[in-house]
């Protein structure tokens, strides 16, 4: 299993063969606050890099979840949709939003390493 | 212009309150537990709101400020009892809404609490109607304060000895620190509660101790679904200058003694709306699901006929679940009518409810 990478717009990536686990970041549910809503892409559609793939709510906003790289959804977490505070409980682990069979491994060499991720996190909340 | 900053403001920084800027001040949306565990624990036991952003607007007077007075609020002034409260509104002469307000007899004349974003704009036009014959002081020496939620009767009755005795909507002087603090039975998230106003140089010394006695202070964020949850207005969102009371179905804050009157600002179209009925209406909305429908969300009927909107809506913690308040037209406005709500480009349904979402849960004496 490859290290985990992460996208400006706080979102998360794993990769496992050709298939992708992403989901919204630790620093993304503190900003959000308390999420109450989860809505996720249909399993089978195909999603573009940097596109909707996604929407969470929190008790005062609602944002949109992109996805850092193109595939076909193979998989979505439900258990999320049911409960969404599981997201700001477990947010980088078990409160995954969905699996990608990614096309094109090479969409990764933009994303972030943690270190940076942490960095950039770090910069924008100053 | 510089934001403001409220005489609690270091106390906020001490409880790691996240801040927005609101109506010019700096005001914390949240503290560190966040605004679900905030809204319960006001709910469960007492949490404590920083409301000194609104405007407290004194006005001293006697005989000739009541009568003055009720040729603009349409509330009986005149049999009110000293120290008690009623709910209002600010209107303009087609009845629609300046500002909603809470006015409270008292020995040197009428106290009226103001919305923050308002209270410049309220001033004024009181001030020219009422052509300055009366001393008006819009106080910024005073910190308002409240306490909401089950415990805090009996939390703030070990500061202000007696405070529980009050009834709702009824206040009375009370000392802190030897100085004269004027304590109302009132609120506004559906709970059992009061507003403290208090001098600045005590009021976060005031707070501390309530935090001492096992209360917490609440962020603006769980002030607002406390609200909405209690099926209360906000001004700016559910009421504003294109809405009037009967259409917010306010009616009942309206005197019935006035009415026969008829002679306050508004009153013509007041008059008319309460005899012929209203086009729009304010309801409850509740969406099917968990579908969160937010402010300006189209309501459409089961034709696809566009029908009204959202003004406020959010996730109601006590509720668990979705809850929305808006404007339909009024043959859609009874209750367990399906409508759908336009989120995202899709179609959602809901039902209109009766408000409140939650049950109000005040003491004795409610009006």
């Amino acid at each position: 299993m490859s290290e985990v990478k992460y996208s400006k717009e706080h979102e998360w990536i794993k990769l496992d063969g050709d298939v992708a686990t992403i989901g919204i970041t630790k620093h993304a549910t503190e900003m959000l606050g308390d999420i109450v809503f989860a809505e996720l892409p249909e399993k089978g559609s195909s999603v573009d890099k940097d596109g909707t793939a996604g929407v969470v709510e929190s008790t005062k906003a609602a944002s949109d979840v992109y996805t850092p790289v193109s595939g076909e959804v193979v998989d979505i977490n439900q258990e999320i949709v049911d409960d969404p505070s599981k997201i700001n409980q477990d947010p980088e682990n078990t409160a995954w939003f969905f699996k990608l069979k990614i096309k094109d491994k090479s969409e990764l060499n933009s994303l972030m390493s943690k270190e940076d991720y942490d960095k950039f996190a770090k910069e924008g909340s100053a | 212009m510089e934001t403001k900053k409220t005489s609690l403001y270091q106390l906020h920084q001490d409880c790691n309150a996240k801040f927005v800027e609101f109506a010019g001040y700096q005001m914390p949306i949240q503290y560190s537990e966040g605004i679900v565990e905030e809204h319960k624990f006001t709910r469960n036991h007492s949490g404590i709101f920083d409301v000194s952003h609104m405007g407290q607007l004194f006005i001293y007077g006697g005989e000739d400020l009541i009568k003055d007075l009720e040729k603009i609020f349409p509330l009986d002034l005149k049999n009110l009892k000293l120290n008690h409260s009623k709910y209002s509104f600010l209107m303009d002469k087609d009845a629609g809404i300046h500002d909603d307000l809470i006015i409270t007899k008292t020995n040197e004349g009428f106290l009226i609490i103001l919305n923050a974003a308002c209270k410049d704009n309220d001033f004024k036009i009181l001030k020219e109607l009422l052509k300055e014959r009366y001393k008006m002081v819009l106080d910024e020496n005073k910190s308002l304060i409240a306490i909401q939620g089950p415990k805090s009767s009996q939390i703030l009755n070990e500061v202000f000895d007696g405070v529980k005795d009050l009834n709702f909507m009824s206040g009375n002087w009370f000392t802190f620190d030897n100085k004269k603090v004027f304590i109302t039975r009132s609120g506004y998230t559906g709970e059992d509660g009061f507003e403290i106003s208090i001098l600045n140089n005590f009021a976060d010394k005031l707070t501390r101790e309530l935090i001492n006695k096992g209360s917490k202070l609440i962020g603006l964020g769980a002030r607002d679904t406390l609200r909405l949850e209690a099926g209360l207005c906000l001004y700016g969102h559910d009421l504003d200058k294109d809405k009037t009371p009967v259409e917010a179905n306010l009616k009942w804050a309206i005197s019935k003694e006035r009415i026969s009157k008829g002679d306050f600002i508004g009153s013509d179209i007041i008059i008319k709306q309460l005899n012929n009925g209203v086009d729009k209406i304010r309801v409850g909305i509740k969406p099917e699901g968990k579908i969160i429908a937010r402010e300006k969300t189209k309501i459409f009927n089961q034709f696809d006929v566009h029908i009204g909107e959202i003004t406020s809506g959010t996730f109601g913690p006590s509720v668990n679940g979705p809850v929305a308040m808006g404007y339909v037209e009024n043959e859609f406005s009874k209750k367990n009518t399906k409508v759908f709500l336009e989120i995202r480009g899709k179609k959602h349904p809901a039902n209109i409810c009766s408000l409140p979402f939650y049950k109000k849960s005040y003491v004795k004496g409610v009006n």
